[in-house]
């Protein structure tokens, strides 16, 4: 049973004061329970989540770097969408 | 019938769960470097420190019960192999990777059973500890659980394997349940618990996660014993022993 052969998950926690759940890193695991507790022993040693999701690597579906320049540039020069030219009323509160 | 005083038996006792959990942990953490994968080198060195750390907290309180200046280390390093209390599954050699599980479970099994029943000790610090102690052999029992079931329901190499171990750590497990003269004479005032009133529920926990694991549950009812009492410890005692208290031997009061 060598490791060549366990799966590889992705690792995300969310931290006590955290909103939500960052990648943490990746784990070898025969499953997700093992996953689970492999992610445990590795990332939470010092306190750093309250709370873990594991994902297999290849359920992960990532954009190509070639498409950079159509997928993400042509935001460069829509500065207007940042909120930061609207003024937001009191009664908002915290967006 | 006991020649011991209160005192005495507080600081056999303290002693005592410190013995099992120092030397369990010792074990555990020969796994340094040799461990099948990364993850599960990491999670068995957690658990040793886990053990480890119990035990510290143990000897310390011994110490203090004890009142006559003994440090943790002290208790730890500086005894006579007749004195170190724990079973023997404790000091039984790491073998295989399925043996490092099973005997960890059987004997994670127990100590969940065990500090969950201290908690309720009279004695506030040795509840305090346990309540810490239990969370930490929770998991304890989770992670090596999880690993048996997949070694039992795994392939026909980890089946026969684990189901070897299965049987002969089984020879192992009454000692647990045997108790000293201390944690005797220390229940009558509610400080120690019956250990041996939690037998039932460690051989039902048991017997599911074996049976889960598609292995055969052990029938035999027959124990090794001798290291609760010092009187017999293993052949692999001195060994360890040796190992252990190298250091201080060596250089005399060192520290880290």
């Amino acid at each position: 049973m060598s490791e060549k052969n366990w799966p590889l998950y992705e690792v995300f926690l969310r931290s006590r004061a955290g909103l939500d759940h960052k990648h943490a890193g990746s784990v070898h695991a025969l499953d997700a329970e093992t996953a689970l507790e492999a992610a445990r022993d590795l990332y939470t040693r010092r306190q750093e989540g309250i709370s873990i999701w594991v994902v297999k690597s290849n359920h992960v579906h990532a954009s190509d770097p070639v498409d950079n320049p159509s997928l993400f540039e042509p935001a460069d020069d829509k500065i207007y969408r940042h909120p930061t030219f609207y003024d937001i009323p009191d009664e908002v509160g915290k967006m | 019938m006991s020649s011991m005083t209160q005192k005495e038996a507080l600081t056999a006792y303290a002693t005592q769960i410190a013995d099992s959990s120092l030397f369990m942990g010792h074990r555990m953490s020969e796994w340094v470097f040799k461990a099948p994968t990364l993850e599960t080198e990491i999670a068995l060195m957690n658990c040793a420190l886990d053990l480890i750390g119990q035990s510290r907290s143990f000897y310390t309180y011994a110490g203090e019960a004890e009142g006559k200046g003994r440090s943790e280390d002290d208790i730890a390093y500086l005894r006579g192999q007749t004195e170190y209390r724990n079973p023997l599954i404790s000091e039984l050699p790491r073998g295989d990777w399925g043996y490092t599980i099973v005997k960890s479970y059987y004997y994670s099994v127990f100590a969940k059973l065990f500090f969950k029943a201290l908690t309720l000790s009279s004695d506030k610090q040795l509840a305090a500890i346990a309540e810490r102690s239990l969370k930490e052999v929770t998991y304890h029992v989770r992670y090596t659980g999880e690993w048996l079931l997949r070694l039992g329901d795994g392939t026909q190499e980890s089946k026969k394997r684990t189901q070897k171990s299965v049987d002969e750590l089984w020879d192992y497990v009454g000692e647990m349940f045997i108790m000293s003269e201390a944690e005797t004479q220390l229940l009558q005032d509610n400080i120690s618990t019956d250990i041996a009133a939690l037998r039932g529920a460690w051989d039902q926990e048991v017997e599911a996660l074996l049976q889960q694991a598609t292995l055969d549950v052990p029938t035999g009812t027959w124990t090794h014993e001798g290291g609760k009492t010092g009187k017999m410890h293993t052949e692999h005692f001195e060994y360890i022993l040796a190992e252990h208290q190298y250091l201080q031997n060596r250089y005399s009061g060192c520290e880290w």
